[in-house]
């Protein structure tokens, strides 16, 4: 019997704990192919956020770490700069990378850190119950939006790969997204060009993919993909933002 | 043959922490611990380490987490207010037992104070480093010597108990120029790591460093071993000792008022008051036993230290309230003199003997 389809070895045996019909377990899949493809998952170091991923050290079968939240960039730094021959990566949501650790992020950028930034952008604080987020689009409603987001005394979202995009430290910048096939299929490349730019030795590359979270939503899972079709991607539009190589 | 040079306080400190093998150094610049930056900054590239100055001190405090877990010897070093920023990190870096140096060359506060030499981050050195249940290794020099000597000795006691050890100094230790030995050369990595992030290399099962236990009985659990391993650490407690034998009235003192202290108390001898020193040089595990053996025999106590009075509840809880404990104490930033303490030593021996 020939096997069609199996767990990736970069992903352990330990049942992921994501909402049904949430799309992180999909960009894990992703993210764990990559390294099979490579052969990194004997050399890379993980560091998971806090937010929704946090068990994340659990599921990855390379060394991982579990960083405070917000800092997994600082915390990725110093383990590239004591072993640099390692390739390093962060798994991020948006409150942890975009609202309280948006220093350590941007700064890591801006230092061309070599290392690569997995940025999952579900637009809401997933894992403390459906907060607004840094990445909460105007109008949306969530637990402390209740009546949508509203600009004027909320601000506006950052959209983080645009901000990236002018560091002179960015290598590799790119928005891609969960839904659908062909999507999650340019979701994988970007990450796997990525991790090829860190093996390169040329700095800071980051991959934002667009995300739900059907319970936070208040949606279906179905319907939460077609949400973020119809909401999210104009509002955060996919796309290269950055690639220095191509830019040469 | 012994080199003995010249050096700042600062400076011999981070002298001693390259000569213990640390080739990673995580810093922001804060008065008045800059020199040990600037020295850094100096001497990394030479030697193939790395000097990075961070974006805040809760970024270098993470990324010595990170290079830590990767299972080198990496330091942050900072004053008062940016050693509040870094409780976050000292916290997590218990909570996965991680080996780290943190330096805090203390002003005086709160808030942003003032950049004048203070010991008022005794309690959040000693009692609070950050949340949760946990203790930092916390050794206090008196001289530019000990800067070098306690340096070294703070990162083989980090590794040891994987276990921040931090070097809780002040303004003036920093600042002051004397001669210093810098011969000495740590012995680096006598404790393998095998628990450090470097790729499985397929040689091993993963490593993990974490602090998040969802379980509350296997994080009360894991409180309770390392409370054990605090146990251990107690018997490092450690004094230096002056005049104290036939000593009446003892002054206890760290860091630089340990020294202002014993000029007061040459002079209090020649007036005949029976006066001695207890100068502990850790602070946490502060030297309980050897206050309590003395307070067999002593008098009185006197603290004398640049803060409100911080120290002086562990010299009384150190012999259980059993003889007065007066304060002698300036703060803010003004160092309290010779003088002020040879009164608090007359004073005390007064009461004593009326
Ligand atoms: C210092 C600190 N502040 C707040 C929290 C609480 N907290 C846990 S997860 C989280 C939000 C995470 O949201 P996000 O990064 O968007 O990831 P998601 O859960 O949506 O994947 C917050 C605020 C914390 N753990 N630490
Ligand atoms: S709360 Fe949202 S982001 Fe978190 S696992 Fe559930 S669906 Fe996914």
């Amino acid at each position: 019997m020939t096997i069609v389809f199996e767990r990736p070895k970069a992903l352990t045996d330990v049942p992921m704990h994501y909402c049904p019909g949430c799309t992180h377990g999909i960009i894990h899949r992703l993210v764990a192919e990559v390294l099979d493809e490579l052969d990194l998952v004997e050399k890379a170091i993980g560091v998971a956020p806090v937010g929704c991923a946090v068990m994340n050290y659990d599921y990855f079968e390379c060394d991982m770490a579990q960083a405070a939240h917000g800092r997994a960039p600082a915390v990725a730094t110093g383990i590239k700069r004591a072993n640099p021959a390692n390739i390093v990566f962060t798994y991020q949501g948006d409150g942890d990378l975009a609202a309280i650790g948006t220093n350590e992020t941007v700064h890591a950028a801006a230092r061309g850190e070599n290392i690569t930034i997995i940025f999952v952008n579900n637009a809401i604080y997933g894992m403390t119950g459906g907060q607004m987020a840094p990445t909460t689009i105007p109008g949306q409603i969530t637990q402390t939006s209740p009546y949508g987001r509203d600009t004027k005394t909320a601000g506006f979202p950052l959209k983080i790969c645009e901000m990236l995009a002018t560091l002179d430290g960015t290598a590799y910048a790119e928005r891609v997204s969960a839904d659908g096939v062909k999507n999650v299929v340019n979701a994988k490349k970007a990450i796997k060009k990525a991790f090829e730019y860190q093996m390169a030795g040329r700095g800071f590359s980051i991959v934002e993919v667009l995300s739900t979270c059907p319970t936070n939503w208040g949606l279906e899972p179905v319907e939460a993909l077609g949400w973020l079709r119809q909401n999210l991607i104009p509002y955060y539009p996919l796309g290269v933002y950055k690639d220095k190589e191509a830019s040469r | 043959m012994t080199e003995k040079v010249l050096m700042k306080g600062n400076e011999a400190l981070a002298e001693a922490a390259l000569r213990a093998g640390c080739r990673h150094f995580f810093g922001y610049p804060i008065t008045p611990q800059t020199e040990v930056a600037a020295y850094m900054a100096k001497r990394m590239p030479k030697i193939s380490g790395t000097y990075l100055q961070a974006e805040s001190e809760i970024a270098a405090i993470n990324m010595v987490l990170g290079a830590s877990a990767a299972g080198v010897r990496a330091m942050t070093s900072s004053s008062s207010p940016g050693i509040s920023l870094k409780s976050e990190g000292l916290s997590y870096l218990a909570g996965c037992d991680l080996p780290a140096v943190v330096v805090n060359i203390q002003r005086g506060g709160p808030g942003l104070g003032g950049i004048r030499p203070s010991q008022s981050d005794y309690f959040q050195a000693t009692r609070s480093g950050g949340h949760g249940d946990f203790h930092l290794i916390v050794l206090a020099p008196d001289t530019v010597q000990e800067m070098f000597d306690l340096t070294i000795e703070a990162f083989e006691l980090a590794d040891q108990y994987r276990m921040t050890a931090m070097i809780l100094g002040d303004g003036m230790l920093g600042q002051v120029m004397e001669p210093v030995d810098i011969s000495r050369e740590g012995t680096v990595s006598t404790v393998a790591k095998q628990w450090a992030l470097t790729g499985t290399k397929g040689t091993r099962k993963k490593n993990i460093i974490n602090s998040l236990y969802l379980n509350e009985e296997e994080l009360e659990m894991l409180n309770f071993k390392r409370f054990e391993k605090y146990a251990e650490v107690e018997k490092i407690a450690r004094t230096e000792e002056y005049f104290i034998d036939d000593a009446d009235v003892i002054v206890v003192a760290y860091g630089i008022c340990a020294r202002i202290a014993k000029n007061a108390i040459d002079e209090a001898r020649k007036k005949g008051i029976k006066a001695g020193l207890i100068r502990p040089v850790t602070l946490w595990p502060f030297p309980k036993l050897q206050l309590k053996a003395a307070a067999a025999k002593a008098k009185a106590f006197i603290v004398v230290e640049m803060s409100m009075g911080q120290m002086i509840e562990d010299v009384e809880l150190s012999i259980r309230c059993s003889r007065p404990v007066d304060l002698c104490n300036r703060t803010g930033g003004m160092v309290p003199t010779p003088d002020e303490v040879l009164a608090a030593i007359e004073k005390a021996a007064r009461a004593e003997r009326s």
